[in-house]
């Protein structure tokens, strides 16, 4: 350190002198007294833990959860443990966040479009949607949804259509139910999830496969058509062919033959058998979608608007269809602006589900953050358990839109 | 447990000459001052209520008999005049307390955490909450089962008839466990819904979401009495389970859970030597010692448990009695209905019976 006008010689004055080594020695007193705090609440948490006598440990998850709840995609009474109750809660939570995400989407996309109609009144009756659904906090309106089911009436009494059933119960509904195995089946396969065995998750398994290569291959067929021949081939629906129609011939190949189980009323006039819905999953489903529904319109606009006028005039002035200019054009640039926001509406969404415990749907929140805190007393465990299951699959969905987003990002050159 | 902050210079640095203290430390200080202070909260119940000025008393989100408000806003019925016997006891004064409605599944957490200093909240005392949770059961004030109600029209008159019904149940109770055990056991089957409040619950099976409602037969009762047709509901005779229901404390606080425990047996002893919140000032002639003692015109039984002489006279003048305040708020002549059944005088049949105040 010969160099002249580099000050080294450990005087305070200078040393204090610089910025960067002043800013350096801040940030590291704040992140030494930061991890001080964090270590100090832990030991002091723990430490009062300790001399109130409160059980600590995860011992609880091994040991029976004693309770049953409404409504399970696996397998579950009260005689499993409250690890699997933590399972089905898990499993519950990403039920309702999965479809209420598929479902806003598309009713928010819908919504959104209508706000830019060109008709007043569709225009009006799509803002007013919007702002009255934005403006009323979500609880609220799930206690509205839900009181507003149970005026329906009574499983007794439901309104019936083709072995449908809709009463405050929920819906009840007729369930594909496998025959026995015949010549064309090489194994027993189960359709339901309850009884889903690794034959049918290996049937379904391939299914999906020959659906997802099938479609790829739709898609890169058109395109070469598209850049040989000039015209579009009907991809959107030779797609929609191959990826749903495909894959269910193949499970009905496997399969076959596929009865009906009908629900029937029991001594209660319960309906039992089938597949029952239950009213607490409608409404809390109800309530997401339409809620974030709102949201994603708006976010669905302001992406739309966000194309300028100049892109629609040049595609019209190139003799594009309406829809093409509103598919090939609009929307693709509309969704390098729409999905950022678009993210953090599915993590609200997702997030937003937790409220199911003010009307009895046993998510993640009601189960191991609910009745297993309560009957084993662990607190903190089950707490940090909840929170560690949002954060994951937060973080999770956050990661797929992130991806998302740098492949449909502008490619600047 | 704290030797970090162990002088004034730390949190600031000395630039040209002057002092200057690092943004954020006074926030770092001031959350560190304020957990050590809540960690040091449960030292001396006693202490801490005495300084309060007041006794937060945890009890139910709303039961009529047990804990509600009153068209006036007031805290009444059985488990709050439990609250205002234990501030009698430490005020002289029952209307020294703070409610705070607490649902089942946060009851524990809140009492564990130092948020109130009792819990009366029909909660059943069973061996893993008195050993798992920290808390201590100080005694029962309310012998109870759990029952089930139907609706008339269901034409069900035992609970064995009850297989592949949909029962309402509240979230993080014993009755939620009792149900799937009562089930198991006779081989039936259910499909429970779980809420967290019991008036969510008396909304869904009014409409029919369910066809049982199950918790505590006295709770049954509170709740038909709320109907809009309370006839058209029969309470089934089987009573599957013991739930003894009584106040609660943090385990480790023996003071305390003394004079939570030591209120209501005075209420119970009262009853027994015929003492009421009328006759109560006027006991100078009574030749029963243990009155005298119950009453603190002899010896120091209040003050054994660091209370005023008369704390326990106090309680009696307040509430009355055990069966005065049973008889007030869920006995045979409220909209309740309940008979003392179990909850009588061990000299009358029952079995409620308090040591003696010797």
């Amino acid at each position: 350190m010969s160099e002249k006008g580099k000050s080294t010689s450990g005087s305070i004055g200078a040393w204090f002198g610089d910025e960067r080594v002043r800013g350096k020695i801040a940030q590291g007193l704040v992140i030494f007294f930061l991890l001080l705090l964090v270590s100090f609440l832990v030991h002091n948490t723990s430490q009062n833990i300790d001399s109130r006598g409160i059980k600590t440990g995860w011992g609880f998850l091994s040991q029976p959860a004693g309770y049953d709840v409404l409504f399970k995609i696996v397998e579950f009474d009260s005689t499993y443990s409250h690890g699997r109750i933590f399972f089905v809660g898990i499993l519950n939570t990403l039920l309702v966040s999965a479809i209420g995400i598929v479902l806003a989407t598309f009713l928010g996309f819908f919504v959104g479009v209508l706000r830019l109609s060109n008709n007043w009144l569709v225009s009006k009756i799509a803002y007013v949607y919007i702002d009255i659904i934005r403006n009323i906090p979500l609880l609220v309106q799930l206690l509205l949804w839900y009181s507003i089911f149970l005026f329906l009436p009574k499983i007794q009494e439901s309104y019936t259509a083709f072995s449908f059933y809709l009463s405050n119960a929920g819906v009840n509904m007729p369930a594909p139910s496998i025959g026995a195995s015949t010549g064309l089946m090489p194994f027993n396969v189960g359709f339901l999830p309850e009884s889903m065995g690794w034959s049918a998750f290996l049937v379904v398994l391939i299914a999906g496969a020959v659906g997802f290569f099938s479609t790829r291959w739709v898609k890169n067929w058109g395109k070469r058509k598209m850049e040989a021949t000039g015209e579009r081939p009907p991809v959107v629906l030779l797609s929609l062919i191959t990826a749903i129609l495909v894959p269910i011939l193949i499970v009905l190949f496997f399969a076959w033959p596929i009865g009906l189980d009908l629900p029937k009323a029991n001594n209660f006039g319960r309906l039992k058998g089938g597949t029952t819905v239950p009213a607490e999953f409608l409404v809390l489903l109800l309530g997401l979608t339409i809620y974030t529904s709102a949201f994603i319109a708006e976010i669905v606009r302001s992406g739309i608007m966000a194309v300028s006028k100049g892109q629609t005039e040049a595609a019209s002035s190139l003799g594009l269809k309406k829809s093409w200019t509103l598919n090939l054009i609009v929307i693709p640039q509309a969704m390098r602006v729409i999905v950022p926001p678009l993210t953090s509406q599915y993590l609200n969404l997702t997030k937003n589900s937790s409220l199911a415990v003010a009307i009895g749907y046993p998510d993640i929140v009601a189960t191991i953050g609910g009745t297993t805190l309560n009957q084993t007393g662990q607190a903190i465990e089950c707490i940090a358990m909840t929170m560690l299951v949002y954060l994951v699959i937060s973080l999770s969905i956050s990661t797929v839109m992130n991806i998302y987003n740098r492949r449909i990002a502008l490619v600047e050159r | 447990m704290f030797g970090v902050i162990d002088g004034p210079h730390l949190g600031f640095f000395k630039y040209q000459g002057r002092y200057f203290i690092m943004k954020g430390f006074k926030l770092f200080a001031a959350a560190a001052a304020a957990t050590v202070v809540a960690s040091t909260a449960s030292a001396g119940t006693l202490d801490d209520v005495r300084a309060r000025g007041e006794l937060k008393c945890g009890v139910t989100t709303g039961l009529i008999g047990f804990a509600f408000q009153n068209d006036a806003g007031r805290w009444e019925g059985f488990d709050a005049e439990m609250c205002r016997a234990v501030a009698a006891a430490v005020f002289g004064d029952g209307d020294k307390v703070a409610f705070v409605p607490t649902t089942s599944k946060e009851r524990f957490t809140v009492l564990q955490s130092g948020e109130i200093d009792v819990l009366a909240r029909n909660t059943t005392w069973t061996a893993s909450r008195d050993n798992n949770l920290g808390l201590d059961f100080v005694g029962v004030n309310y012998y109870d089962g759990q029952g089930f109600m139907v609706p008339k029209s269901l034409g069900v008159d035992s609970a064995l008839g009850l297989d592949g019904a949909t029962v309402c149940v509240q979230a993080g109770t014993t009755t939620e466990l009792n149900l799937a055990d009562y089930f198991a056991s006779n081989g039936m089957s259910y499909e429970p819904v779980i809420f967290e409040t019991s008036d969510e619950i008396r909304k869904a099976y009014e409409a029919g979401r369910c066809d049982i409602y199950t918790t505590d037969a006295s709770g049954l009762a509170a709740q038909r009495a709320a109907f809009a047709d309370p006839s058209a509901h029969v309470v089934l005779p089987e009573i599957i389970s013991k739930e003894p229901l009584g106040p609660l404390v943090r385990h480790g606080d023996n003071q305390w859970g003394d004079i939570v425990r030591w209120t209501l047996n005075a209420m119970i002893t009262a009853e027994e030597f015929g003492i009421t919140a009328a006759n109560a000032g006027d006991q100078a002639d009574n030749k029963n010692k243990e009155v005298h003692r119950l009453l603190g015109t002899e010896g120091d039984m209040g003050a054994q448990l660091g209370l005023e002489a008369d704390a326990f006279a106090n309680v009696i003048k307040t509430v009355g009695n055990y069966g005065e305040s049973f008889d007030r708020n869920i006995g045979p002549d409220t909209a309740i209905g309940m008979s003392r059944g179990l909850n009588a005088l061990w000299t009358q049949g029952g079995i409620l019976y308090s040591p003696p105040f010797r």
